[in-house]
Order: C-alpha cells, then sequence, then structure tokens
C-alpha cells in the first residue's frame, strides 16, 4: 500500500527545503515547461531586451562624456540623449513582454497542474484517502503547486538574466578598461564568501521558522475545531498559556531570521561602496596619468550600480530554489501514487443490475498482513434485504465497501449479477448501487442540491417524493427557506440526524438497483426510524438492500441476517433461527433486549 | 485609513524602538546621499587639480561613510522588523484569545479555513507592511526629499527639470495601486472558493465516489481554478503595463540630463562631477520609486487584511459575562427553566417558551424529532448560547449572573460531535482537569467502559490519537469523551446522544455504568432507549422547539398523547422482536 511520507509535516528539513538541484525533480520540468513553451519564448524575448537596454545605458553615458561633451559636440551629444531615451524605451517594452509573458506562463502552469492534480485524487482509491489527511494534501495541491509554478517561470528566467547580466557586465568592464575591471571585481570573489557563509546560516534558522510557524498553525486549527469542547470544559487559560508558547518559540525564532537578513543588504552595499572607492581611486590615478578617460569612470561607477543587484538577487533565488525543489519533490510524489483500483483495458459496461450480490472465499486487507475479512462466501439474492450485525471492529463497513468495489480483495471475488466487480467500469458499477455512509457528509449548497447530488436531472417534485420517502420532508418544509436552506461544512443548522435523513433521501433519489445503509440512521429518533423503516419497506420492493446496523428493531426486519465476528461469518439466518441457535447474535441482543421485556410485559 | 490606524496602535507598546529606528534611518539616508557627492567631488578633483591625496581622502570619507550607513541602516531594519514580529505575535494572541472565547454563535457561521487563512496569511500581511512598508515609505520620502535638496543646491534649473517627473510617477503608482485593489480582491476571493471545492470534494470523497461524480467534481474545479486563471491574468495585464512604465518615466530625467546637463558642461556652467552626482542619484532613485508601486499595493492588501483581522478581534460575544459576575461554588444540582424562549438568529425560533424544574440527582430524559431543539435545549444550560428572552437558574442563581468558568466547571457534556485533540488518551481524558492523577483518570475510564479496551492498545494511555494518531472506532471515541466529562465530577451531566454509534453490547455495559455514574448528579440525557426514558424522573417531550409533554412515563402513558405515541411505536418496534425472542426462548 502506497503512502505519502510524512514530509507533509513541515517538520523535518528536507520537506522545508530541498537541495537546489535535485535530479528527480529537474527530469520532470521539461514537460511542464513544453506546455508554456511559446509564452516564455516571448518572456525570454522581453528579459533579453531589458537586459541588453538595461547595459547599453551606462555605455552610452560613456560616448557621451568621453567623445562629445569633452569635444564640445553638441549635435552628437543630442544623438547619445536620443539614444539613451531610445534605450528606456525598449527597456519598457522588455519588462512589459518579461512581466506579461511570465505571468501567463506561470499562470497556465499552475492552472493544469491543479487540475491535473485534482484529477488525479480523484482517481485514487479510498485507502489513499484513509491514509492521508485532507489538510495535507490540500497544502500540496495550493502551496507547493504556487511554489513550483515559480521556479519553472520566474525562478528560470531570472537566474538566466541574472547570469546574463554579470557575464555581460564584466566582459564589457574588462573591453574598456581591463585592469581597472579586474581591480574592481576583486570584491567579488568576498562577496562570494560572505554569502556562502550566510546561506549555510540561513538555511538552519529558516527551517526553524518554518517549522516554528507550523507548529502554531496546528495549534491555531485544533483549538478552532475542538472550541466547543475547549468551552464546555472551560481550558480557555490553560489553552491561552499553551499558544502563547508555541507563538513566543516562533517569534524567537523570526527574531533570529530577522537578525540575518538585515545583515544582508548592508553588507551588498559596503562592498559595492567598496568597489566604487577602488574606481575612483585606482581609476583616478590612470586618468591622471592619463591611461583613461574620466567617461570610463563614470561608466565603471554606474556598471557598478547595476552588478550589484542581480548578485543580490542570486542570493534570494538561491533559498527559493531549495524551496521549489522540496516542493516539486511533494508535487511529482503525489502524481506517482497509482491508483489502486482501475477500470481494467478490458472493462465492460455493467449492464441494469437485478441486483444478486455474490462473495466468493473473499478475504480483505487494508494494510497487507493483517487480515479484516477472512474467507467470506456469501450470496444476495435480487430484490433481498440482508441485516449485517456484529460487534465494533467485525468488518461490517469493510464488507459493503467491497461492493462499490471502494477497495479490492486481497483474496477470492466479489460478484453482482455474475460479473466481477473488476470487470466491469467503476462508473456503471457505482451508477447502480447507493450508499449512505456512517458519517453524514453535506456539500456546500441547498438541501435540494445536496438530495440531487446524485441525479442532477431530478425535478422538484421528485426531490420532494425522496426526502418523504427518507422521513426529513416535514423539517425541512418547517426551515424558513425550505428546500433552499443553505448547508455546509457542519451541515449548518441541520441536527445530525436531519444529517443522515438528507443523505438517505441522496441515495433514494439516485435509485440504485442495490441501496446499502452503513449505520445511516444512527442518530435518527426512533419515531422518524419508524417513518422511514417503513419506506424502507416499500423501497426494498425490487431492490437489494444491505443494511447495517445497531438497532435490533432495524436488524430484525431483514430477509436474512449476517452476524460478522472478527472478519468471518459467525451466524447467518432469520432473527428467529439466530435466537433459536442461542448464539454470538442471541448474546449480543440478549442483553439489550431484556429490560425491554420486563418493561413490556408488566404493562 | 482607519483601518490602518487601528493596526498602528498595536505598534504603541514599541514607540521608543520605532523612534530609535526611525533616527537611524535618517542617518541611513544622511549617509547615503553623501556618497555620490563626494565621488561627484573625486572625479572633479582627478580632472582639475589631479591631487593624489585628495582623492585618497575622498576614498576615506566614502568609506567611512558607506560602513556608517551599514551600521545604521543594519539597526533600523532590524529594529522594525522585530518589531513587526513582536506585533504579529501580539495579534496572533489576541485573535487565538478571542476565538476561543467567542460563543457558539460565532462558531456555527465561522468556516475553519476562514478563521485559519485571517491568523495566517492576513497577520503576515499586516506584518510586513509593519516591517518593510513603513520603512520603504519613509526611506523614499526621506530620500527623495534629500535627493531634491542636493540636487537643488548642485544646479536648480537642472534640478527642477528633473524632478518635475516625480510627481508623474507617483501618482501613476497610485492610480496603479487602485485599479490593482478590486482585482486582487477578486483574486483573494476566488482562491478562497477554489480551496472550499478543493476540500470539499476530498472532505466527501466517499460521497463522491459513490455517486461517480469525478467528472462534474473535476469540471467545478477547472472551472473554478479557469476563473482565477483569469483574474491573476487580468492582474498581470495591468502590471506588466505600469511597472517598467516608472521604471521608463524615472530614465526620462536621466536622459534629460545627459543632454541639457552636458550641454552645460560644455558651456561651462556646470562641472564633469556635476553630471556625474545628478546621473548617481537618480540611479539611487530608481529602486525606491520602483517600490512605491509595490507599498501601494502592499498598503491595499494590509487594509483589507487588517479589515478581516478587526473583524474577530472586535466581533462580541454574545454570550458576555457581567462585570459583577459572582463565582459558583460545588452546586447541587437544581435547575429551572423559566419561560426560555430562543433562536438561533435568522431562523425561527428553535425554543419557545421553555419552563421546568428539576431537582438535584434527578435524570432528565429529553425525546423528540430531528430537530425539535433538544441539543439546543441543552447547550443552554452551559450559556453556550445566551437565551432570547426567560431565565435559567441553576441552584435557584440566574446562569448570567455568574462567570461562565465557574458554571461549566459545574456542567459536564459528552457532545454529539465527538473531537478528540492531538495528544495521548491521557491527555484527552484528562483535558478539563489538566491536574488529575491517574488513578482517577483510570477510575473515569472505567465507568465509561473504555479501559479495557485503552489497556489493550500497545502504549496504553499513552497511546497518541487525533490527526497524526491510532485511529479509534466511533464507539470508542464516544466512551473516552463520556470519560473526560465524568472526569470534570460535574453536578450537572449532559449525555447528547452519544451511545449513537455504539454496538449493542458497548451500549449495554455503558447503561449498566450510567447507573452508577448518575448517582449523586442531575443528568440530563438525550436518547432514544425506552429502557433509560422509563427509568427517567422527568421525561421532556420537545416538538417544534415546546415541550409536548412532560412528566413520569406512567402519567404520559396515562394520557394519549405524543409520548405515548412515540412509546408505543418504538415498542411495535421492538415487540416483533421481543415476541420473537421469548418465542424462542
Amino acid at each position: 500500500m502506497w503512502r505519502l511520507h510524512s514530509t507533509l509535516d513541515a517538520r523535518d528539513e528536507d520537506g522545508v527545503l530541498g537541495k537546489v538541484y535535485d535530479s528527480r525533480v529537474i527530469r520532470r520540468l521539461p514537460k511542464y515547461l513544453a506546455w508554456v513553451k511559446s509564452d516564455l519564448a516571448r518572456a525570454v524575448a522581453g528579459t533579453l531586451t531589458r537586459t541588453v537596454a538595461n547595459l547599453a545605458m551606462p555605455y552610452l553615458v560613456f560616448i557621451a562624456t568621453d567623445k562629445f561633451i569633452k569635444t564640445g559636440n553638441l549635435g552628437g551629444l543630442s544623438i547619445a540623449a536620443l539614444a539613451y531615451l531610445g534605450a528606456a524605451l525598449l527597456m519598457w517594452g522588455g519588462q512589459y513582454l518579461e512581466t506579461l509573458y511570465l505571468s501567463y506562463a506561470g499562470q497556465r502552469i499552475l492552472f493544469r497542474l491543479r487540475t491535473e492534480m485534482f484529477d488525479h485524487l480523484h482517481q485514487l482509491s479510498l485507502s489513499f484517502f484513509d491514509h492521508n489527511k485532507v489538510g495535507k494534501i490540500m497544502s500540496r495541491v495550493q502551496n507547493d503547486v504556487d511554489q513550483l509554478q515559480t521556479l519553472l517561470t520566474q525562478d528560470i528566467v531570472m537566474l538566466a538574466a541574472d547570469v546574463l547580466t554579470l557575464i555581460a557586465i564584466t566582459v564589457i568592464m574588462m573591453t574598456m578598461n581591463a585592469r581597472l575591471a579586474l581591480l574592481t571585481l576583486t570584491v567579488v570573489p568576498v562577496l562570494a564568501i560572505v554569502m556562502a557563509v550566510w546561506q549555510q546560516y540561513a538555511r538552519r534558522v529558516f527551517i526553524r521558522v518554518r517549522q516554528a510557524i507550523a507548529v502554531v498553525n496546528d495549534n491555531l486549527q485544533e483549538t478552532i475545531s475542538g472550541v466547543r469542547v475547549v468551552q464546555s470544559l472551560s481550558r480557555e487559560e490553560v489553552n491561552l498559556g499553551q499558544f502563547n508558547t508555541v507563538n513566543k518559540a516562533n517569534l524567537d525564532a523570526n527574531v533570529e531570521a530577522v537578525k540575518l537578513q538585515a545583515v544582508m543588504m548592508p553588507t551588498v552595499q559596503i562592498l559595492t561602496d567598496g568597489a566604487f572607492v577602488l574606481v575612483l581611486i585606482f581609476g583616478g590615478f590612470q586618468v591622471l596619468a592619463g591611461q583613461t578617460t574620466p567617461g570610463v569612470l563614470l561608466a565603471f561607477l554606474l556598471y557598478i550600480q547595476r552588478f550589484f543587484a542581480p548578485v543580490q538577487e542570486l542570493t534570494m533565488l538561491y533559498t527559493d530554489l531549495q524551496m521549489a525543489m522540496a516542493s516539486g519533490a511533494r508535487i511529482f510524489e503525489l502524481i506517482d501514487v497509482k491508483p489502486e483500483i482501475k477500470d481494467s483495458p478490458q472493462a465492460v459496461e455493467m449492464p441494469p443490475l437485478k441486483g444478486e450480490v455474490k462473495f466468493q472465499h473473499v478475504g480483505f486487507a487494508y494494510d497487507p498482513g493483517t487480515e479484516i475479512l477472512h474467507d467470506i462466501d456469501l450470496t444476495v439474492n435480487p430484490g433481498e434485504t440482508v441485516a449485517i450485525a456484529g460487534r465494533t471492529g467485525a468488518g461490517k463497513s469493510s464488507l459493503t465497501s467491497l461492493i462499490a468495489r471502494f477497495y479490492e480483495v486481497t483474496k477470492g471475488e466479489v460478484l453482482i449479477d455474475g460479473y466481477n466487480v473488476n470487470s466491469v467500469t467503476q462508473q456503471s458499477l457505482r451508477h447502480q448501487i447507493g450508499i449512505v455512509p456512517q458519517d453524514p457528509f453535506l456539500f456546500s449548497g441547498s438541501i435540494e442540491d445536496n438530495i440531487k447530488y446524485g441525479h442532477l436531472e431530478a425535478s422538484h417534485e421528485e426531490v420532494i417524493e425522496a426526502a418523504k420517502a427518507a422521513g426529513v420532508h416535514d423539517s425541512i418544509t418547517l426551515m424558513e427557506r425550505g428546500y433552499d436552506t443553505q448547508v455546509g461544512e457542519r451541515g449548518g443548522n441541520l441536527s445530525a440526524g436531519q444529517r443522515q435523513l438528507v443523505c438517505l433521501a441522496r441515495a433514494i433519489l439516485a435509485n440504485p438497483a442495490i441501496l446499502i445503509l452503513d449505520e445511516a440512521t444512527s442518530s435518527v429518533d426512533t419515531n422518524t426510524e419508524r417513518i422511514m423503516q417503513a419506506s424502507l419497506q416499500r423501497l426494498s420492493h425490487g431492490r437489494t438492500c444491505i443494511i447495517i446496523a445497531h438497532r435490533l428493531s432495524t436488524v430484525t426486519n431483514a430477509d436474512r441476517i449476517i452476524v460478522l465476528e472478527h472478519g468471518k461469518i459467525a451466524e447467518t439466518g432469520s432473527h428467529r433461527e439466530l435466537m433459536a441457535k442461542q448464539g454470538l447474535y442471541h448474546h449480543m441482543f440478549e442483553t439489550l433486549s431484556a429490560p425491554t421485556l420486563e418493561q413490556y410485559h408488566p404493562a | 485609513m482607519r483601518i490602518v490606524l487601528r493596526l498602528l496602535v498595536f505598534t504603541k507598546k514599541y514607540w521608543r524602538v520605532l523612534l530609535f529606528a526611525f533616527i537611524c534611518l535618517i542617518a541611513t539616508t544622511a549617509f547615503s546621499l553623501i556618497i555620490p557627492r563626494v565621488l561627484g567631488q573625486g572625479i572633479d578633483t582627478v580632472l582639475s587639480s589631479g591631487q593624489r591625496h585628495s582623492l585618497i581622502i575622498a576614498a576615506i570619507i566614502i568609506i567611512s561613510a558607506s560602513i556608517l550607513r551599514g551600521l545604521t541602516a543594519y539597526s533600523n531594519r532590524y529594529l522594525t522588523q522585530v518589531v513587526s514580529q513582536r506585533v504579529s505575535y501580539d495579534i496572533r494572541n489576541a485573535i487565538y484569545d478571542r476565538l476561543q472565547r467567542l460563543s457558539f454563535a460565532y462558531h456555527d457561521k465561522a468556516q475553519t479555513g476562514q478563521l485559519m487563512s485571517r491568523a495566517t496569511v492576513d497577520i503576515e500581511a499586516v506584518r510586513r507592511f509593519l516591517g518593510e512598508g513603513l520603512l520603504t515609505l519613509g526611506q523614499t520620502v526621506l530620500l527623495i526629499g534629500g535627493i531634491a535638496y542636493i540636487l537643488i543646491a548642485l544646479d536648480w534649473k537642472l534640478a527642477l527639470l528633473t524632478l518635475a517627473f516625480m510627481p508623474a510617477i507617483a501618482w501613476r503608482a497610485i492610480v496603479v495601486g487602485k485599479r490593482l485593489r478590486p482585482v486582487w480582491l477578486r483574486v483573494q476571493q476566488l482562491m478562497g472558493a477554489l480551496g472550499t471545492t478543493l476540500q470539499e470534494s476530498l472532505s466527501g470523497i466517499r460521497v463522491v465516489k459513490a455517486f461517480s461524480r469525478q467528472q462534474a467534481e473535476s469540471q467545478k474545479f477547472a472551472a473554478d481554478a479557469r476563473k482565477l486563471y483569469d483574474a491573476q491574468t487580468g492582474a498581470a495585464r495591468l502590471q506588466a503595463l505600469n511597472m517598467p512604465m516608472m521604471a521608463f518615466l524615472l530614465s526620462l530625467p536621466t536622459a534629460l540630463i545627459l543632454w541639457y546637463g552636458g550641454g552645460q558642461v560644455i558651456t561651462g556652467s556646470l562641472t564633469m562631477g556635476g553630471i556625474t552626482q545628478f546621473i548617481l542619484y537618480m540611479g539611487m532613485l530608481a529602486q525606491p520609486i520602483r517600490r512605491l508601486g509595490f507599498i501601494v499595493n502592499m498598503f491595499s492588501r494590509t487594509v483589507s487584511a487588517g479589515q478581516r483581522i478587526l473583524e474577530i478581534i472586535d466581533a462580541e460575544s454574545l454570550v458576555k459575562e457581567k462585570t459583577n459576575a459572582t463565582k459558583l461554588g460545588k452546586l447541587n444540582g437544581q435547575v429551572s427553566f423559566e419561560n426560555v424562549s430562543f433562536s438561533y438568529d435568522s431562523l425561527g425560533p428553535a425554543l419557545n417558551d421553555i419552563s421546568f424544574s428539576v431537582q438535584p440527582g434527578q435524570l432528565v430524559a429529553l425525546l423528540g424529532g430531528s430537530g425539535s431543539g433538544k441539543s439546543t435545549l441543552i447547550n443552554l444550560i452551559s450559556r453556550f448560547y445566551d437565551v432570547s428572552s426567560g431565565h435559567i437558574t441553576v441552584d435557584g442563581i440566574d446562569i448570567r449572573d455568574v462567570t461562565l468558568v465557574s458554571l461549566r466547571r459545574n456542567v459536564a457534556i459528552a457532545q454529539q460531535d465527538v473531537f478528540l485533540f492531538s495528544a495521548t488518551i491521557r491527555d484527552n481524558i484528562a483535558y478539563g482537569a489538566p491536574e488529575a492523577t491517574m488513578e482517577q483518570i483510570v477510575t473515569a475510564a472505567k465507568a465509561a467502559q473504555i479501559h479495557d479496551f485503552i489497556q489493550s492498545l500497545p502504549d496504553s494511555y499513552n497511546t497518541w490519537v487525533g490527526e497524526r494518531g491510532v485511529t479509534l472506532s466511533g464507539g470508542e471515541k464516544q466512551r473516552l469523551v463520556i470519560a473526560r466529562a465524568l472526569l470534570m465530577n460535574p453536578s450537572i451531566l449532559i449525555l447528547d446522544d452519544s451511545t449513537s454509534s455504539v454496538d449493542a453490547e458497548t451500549e449495554h455495559l455503558i447503561r449498566l455504568a450510567l447507573d452508577k455514574l448518575i448517582q449523586g448528579r442531575t443528568t440530563f440525557i438525550i436518547t432514544h432507549r425506552l429502557p433509560i426514558i422509563r427509568n427517567a424522573d422527568i421525561i421532556l417531550m420537545l416538538k417544534d422547539g415546546h415541550i409536548a409533554e412532560m412528566g413520569k412515563h406512567e402519567k404520559l402513558m396515562a394520557r394519549d398523547g405524543l409520548y405515548r405515541q412515540t412509546y408505543l411505536s418504538q415498542l411495535a418496534a421492538t415487540q416483533d422482536s421481543a415476541e420473537k425472542l421469548t418465542e424462542a426462548q
């Protein structure tokens, strides 16, 4: 079984910052770059134009001073000034192209990566979601994709532009005055060493900052989710104390980081000024000695101004690259997860079902080695209502999950109307099976939208009919906005029982040939359950029903009861037969029913 | 603006540090301005006198100014960043405290994701503005002022010519910022919507798969992502045109300097060093001017972020303690409702004119259909919501006259929505009583019938549960929650349908335990289990938010009302099986 690793936690160091060059990530990038080839080509053209224009400006100043001002050539000076203006216009145009097409490329990659991941996630089987929390997966689709996009567009182009600028400036300075250039550039190795040392510290501090804020956010999230418990147990003071501790740790980590960050700019500036001074002294000496001209001096000063900006950018890029690599690794890890359950190439469409469900020697395990179901042999006839009883953890939900092929059996086979579930398309199979899960999940939208979820074309009348059958129509009409009442994350103001009933109505409306109720009515009051039982009896005509329930009343109505114990079928038969057997079933319900009996008989 | 001022109030505590940072900023700017001037003079020296030692002096001045600038720049950066970090620390604590004290009414409507984004993204936006935005703004203003002064002193005509472009650049920056604001707002909203779609689809993956809705979900997500793409590229078009335009507007004066200033050098009214200074100063302006656009942007982000943060901080809890609230001691457990009505604002009344009285030690069973107001009623006892009219008293004291903590110490609830924290089982049971001893915890666990299960786990009571821990079944979670409530040793115990997903056998065990648990305390229980209901001292039969019937089982059975119907129908459901049961025996 495939699991994502704990790198999601942002608690281990590699999860926060990757290597600057991660071949596993780099290898995959061309595919995504190919998506935005033309955008990137235009952006690069823009970058080149911008860089050339930027570098031409000091040179024009040099020509203006040395060739025209010195000789008093006003006409030439005007041309140089116009040329400077032209360069500025070029720079505008170049920058425009660069900004626009980099954004286009970036957004396009974001869009495609996001939808690709979303689609991929929906291909994955449930076991993946059993092992990976939604919040962690979300952060990959949102934050990591964003990070990788930055790498693919801005970072790569900026990196190229910066390196190009540095080389070009060096070449120009060397050709203008090699000795002066070499002297000036002596500050570069110093800068490089400072940067390298700085990076080492920064990496450590940066990781600490990320970890600290992750802890703060986890803490906050948990308190918000559990706020009802917090208040009912009056934990506010204790919690505030704990939060303050992690918040303070985060502050300390950040202050530590600030110390380092604040060093960067002034250092680069001092080195820039150092380069200025070198030009002034040695260039000045050379001018005095007649070896060079004042125009060269001026051009050098301007080139130095332009030299250190990219150097600074490169330092920042270094961290960005590390982050992007870590994000890339996480994204590809997710994309590489193979769906455990796939339609086989020869899968056929499941024809309309009669509703026969057959388990043949089925064994099943969520994790290899720990089998949950052993050698299950069971046939449910079309139209039959079967109840599954058993203790918590006996394997009841697992058994029903196999019918819709949410999980793959590890042994044996599940046949529906004689078709092995893995020989038909999942879509055609699940379309004919209605499941009401244990945990009533509602999507944000109106109640009507939720009931229609599995059958979008349904008319309002059909929705009402389904709601009536589920016994929830009356309470919906009592609400101010009736079927238009908005529900969401926690089901709005619907009670737990009402939520379960809406889910039931949803399954009823889908009109499946096989209906599976997994403790679908545990939070419903007895009166409503009675109404529902009656409609279920009606509904069960002509369809196969499989019901998991703890309530005796629900179970006894079934045509047949299957009792599971430790993943095996322990007993099977009608209520009467099972009670007569005095076995496990009898034992389970004897304790529960005895008081009821006592109360019933004296009355 | 009002919002930014409110945010600045958070920095008040640190005004001394900020003042010092500002002084450092002025010093930094002054030293920055010296350098081009000395460079320009140096060049004039080279061209005119040719004295080597004056060059060396210029170099020494530059290096000293540079080092001093480095030191002051470090100080002001460091100090403003630290203040911004401290402020975000303060805001985070304030939000946390506010959130955990806001009543249920607030949390019923709030979405976790929304609150989280305010406490993370929005705080960071405000912090960046305080840490970088204000600093850059100050720096830009000082720098422009300083450079203007020097240039005017140098050659006022040339200076005015070049500085004339500044208002145009500033105006442009503001216009663009204003135009971008609604675009960013839309981007933010669309991102939120996209996140919600993603979260829902993943949380409800079972439903999505069960109804084969993958394709529809993908289409919905792609449509949302498409909208976001359009909004983002719209913003990009605005930025792409305008950001470089500012750089262009800034190169115009440089071209002018070159042309006009160059001419002046030829005629001799300006020196070579003078023109160098002009060009270098213009170069110095480039960075801060370019950032002006960012600041305008940042400013509008800060206003919207600040607004969202202040919304939380300003949110008034609907449940407030009186200033003269008294502390409640250990209660006997008498509870009275007098003409209590309650409504969740927009919806109709959830409870209507409820009156009843419970004596210490009595067992109260609440019955009623889904949505009849059972959970609402018990939430009022702990004062999670305030009544709209009427009174609730405990031991004769109105619950609005006592402190919330002292009230809730006396009332423990095992809630319907089971929530466990990421912590050990032991910590979860002791959540409301962190000082409880191990013996007390074990006793509570035994009473809730969960002790044996806990012992069967490899790490026993130290097993980690919650988000990163082992997964427990619904029944196991519910029993843990019951243990948690019991450990509080409350005078009033409330069990909200907390045995619904427990299997028959476990339920039976819990019920046996309950007989002991309810000894000596007032117990409210929401349940559909007849045996418990039969034994109750008071049965409250709720219907559409009012008490339809009230009394003991025998009394209610004698009347042909809703209770009798409900009871008989439930009995009929079990009767069938009961008969079968007797037959079988």
